[in-house]
């Protein structure tokens, strides 16, 4: 017996006759729960993961480049290799999250099969069709999409979306679209709240989704999942500043492997997620953190170049 | 006699689903973020989350010790999921110390990844004839209990995946999220009977 990797033999569910049921709504919606309250990184190689669920990251995103980079160096973002993938899979026991681009089916086939937690439909990538997103209840494996406002969101839900995060501006590090859209996705939240019942068949077709997730949203005043913020977190101000506005946790992207001292930064801002009505323990974890990530103004990125307006 | 309290620790994970749970059995329930705020509750709930993240966090904000002194006390702790990780004396695959209470080996993940999570119904005599809808997460499993731990609930391989130490309770799956509140109402009867 040579295999000294070997992974210990796993428990088997569903030995009541075949009772037990995975891949289904409540299972992927439920991770997400599980999720709630943390910070998602988004990490390039094995080490970083190993920083990242050192510091206390709930989960991390396995990809080649940040989206900093993605943004500099042009041309087109694919799914990452699965090599790297594997790696990062193997080096932690948080759950790993991968990138799919947006409709492509087949990336998010391979994702699933290399065994990823959770899949991104993600505007970072550039999209493999214009028309139509994945149909995300043919898989067992959970996705999360990106919205910027109620209809979006709700369109993302329809299609099998079983946690979303608000868009920002990805690799930026600059939190005024990641506010812009979680404003305006609460703002949906509570017009269709106060809406007379009668009205919401026309909010329906106005938010151009189902009347059934209209109709959810007006009865709980939420979203029927998780809603996570993301795209522009650059210090742990902005990660609680999104929390108060409604986050339920924050993904990380370029703001932490992009900062001066990425470890120190990861921890302040799972700190600062946690603790995010605290101002005196947002204070003391923002001292000493080092130069956050340069940022980029938005005015100064050409049209072509927005990644938020990538979907629909 | 005033009305108990339940406090859930709310560092990362799915903490207003118990609270939630709590309310519906109209049972007042706090939030666990600072030591301070352990004072005043009756009993503890450690949700369903990260287990790595948790444990992190009960340590950067000085929570392990005094919790483990509650737990040495006899206040009760359900720890669901992560929250059975953070409670048991060993879990594989966890390197950083946890509440080490419960006299319990759990293996993290044992199911395998996010596509092996699964929902199934269980039989838990405790709770009565009706099956429990169990829902399991990237689940682990009670691998190890000790002399005096009771099993409450177990697959039908065996594997098991509820236990209960005396005041301390553990479950692999999360009945937070199913909307069947008996195990919450079991809670609330121990505070009772330690109460009185």
């Amino acid at each position: 017996m040579v295999a000294t990797n070997e992974r210990p033999q796993q428990a088997s569910p569903g030995s009541n006759g075949g009772a037990a049921a995975t891949g289904t709504w409540t299972v992927k919606s439920g991770l997400a729960q599980m999720l709630k309250g943390g910070v998602i990184m988004d990490v390039v190689t094995a080490e970083q993961a190993k920083i990242a669920e050192e510091a206390g990251a709930c989960a991390v995103m396995a990809l080649e480049r940040v989206p900093s980079d993605i943004r500099k160096d042009g041309g087109v973002a694919r799914m990452s290799d699965p090599d790297l993938i594997a790696g990062i899979i193997d080096a932690v026991t948080i759950p790993v999250m991968a990138k799919a681009r947006i409709g492509h089916f087949v990336e998010a086939q391979v994702l699933e099969s290399l065994g990823v937690d959770y899949i991104d439909e993600s505007e970072v990538l550039t999209p493999a069709d214009e028309a139509h997103h994945i149909d995300k209840h043919q898989f067992k494996v959970p996705f999360v999409c990106g919205c910027r406002d109620l209809g979006e969101a709700l369109r993302r839900i329809s299609e099998g979306a079983a946690m979303i995060r608000t868009k920002g501006e990805a690799g930026t590090g600059n939190i005024v679209e990641a506010v812009r859209h979680m404003r305006a996705l609460w703002d949906g939240i509570r017009r269709l709240q106060n809406m007379p019942e009668d009205e919401l068949f026309a909010a329906a077709k106005e938010l151009s989704a189902p009347h059934e997730l209209v109709k959810y949203v007006h009865d709980h005043g939420k979203l029927p999942v998780v809603n996570f913020s993301a795209g522009g977190i650059a210090t742990p101000s902005d990660a609680a500043l999104m929390m108060q506005l409604g986050a339920e946790g924050n993904f990380v992207g370029s703001g932490i492997f992009k900062s001066e001292n990425p470890e120190k930064m990861a921890r302040a801002i799972v700190k600062a997620t946690t603790h995010f009505r605290d101002a005196a323990i947002i204070a003391d974890v923002s001292r000493g953190t080092g130069t956050a990530m340069k940022g980029l103004e938005i005015g100064s990125i050409p049209a072509n170049e927005i990644l938020s307006t990538r979907g629909w | 006699m005033t009305t108990p309290t339940i406090g859930v620790l709310a560092l990362q994970g799915d903490f207003a689903e118990h609270i939630e749970m709590l309310r519906s059995l109209g049972v007042d329930s706090i939030e666990i973020r600072l030591p301070a705020q352990l004072a005043r509750i009756d009993a503890l709930i450690i949700p369903g989350g990260e287990s790595t993240t948790i444990t992190r966090l009960l340590d950067i904000y000085a929570l392990r010790e005094p919790i483990q002194q509650l737990g040495l006390d006899g206040l009760p702790i359900w720890g669901t999921c992560a929250g059975a990780i953070v409670l048991a004396k060993e879990a594989t695959d966890l390197d950083r110390p946890n509440l080490a209470l419960m006299d319990i080996t759990v293996r993290r993940n044992a199911f395998g990844r996010q596509r092996d999570s699964f929902e199934e119904d269980l039989r838990i005599p405790e709770l009565g004839e009706e099956p429990f809808h169990a829902v399991f997460i990237r689940a682990p499993i009670i691998e190890r209990v000790g002399a005096e731990v009771e099993v409450l609930a177990t697959l039908a391989d065996g594997t098991i995946v509820a236990a209960r130490e005396g005041a301390l309770l553990a479950t692999s799956f999360h009945p937070e999220l199913t909307g069947d509140a008996r195990f919450h109402a079991m809670l609330a009867r121990w505070v009772v009977g330690r109460r009185s």
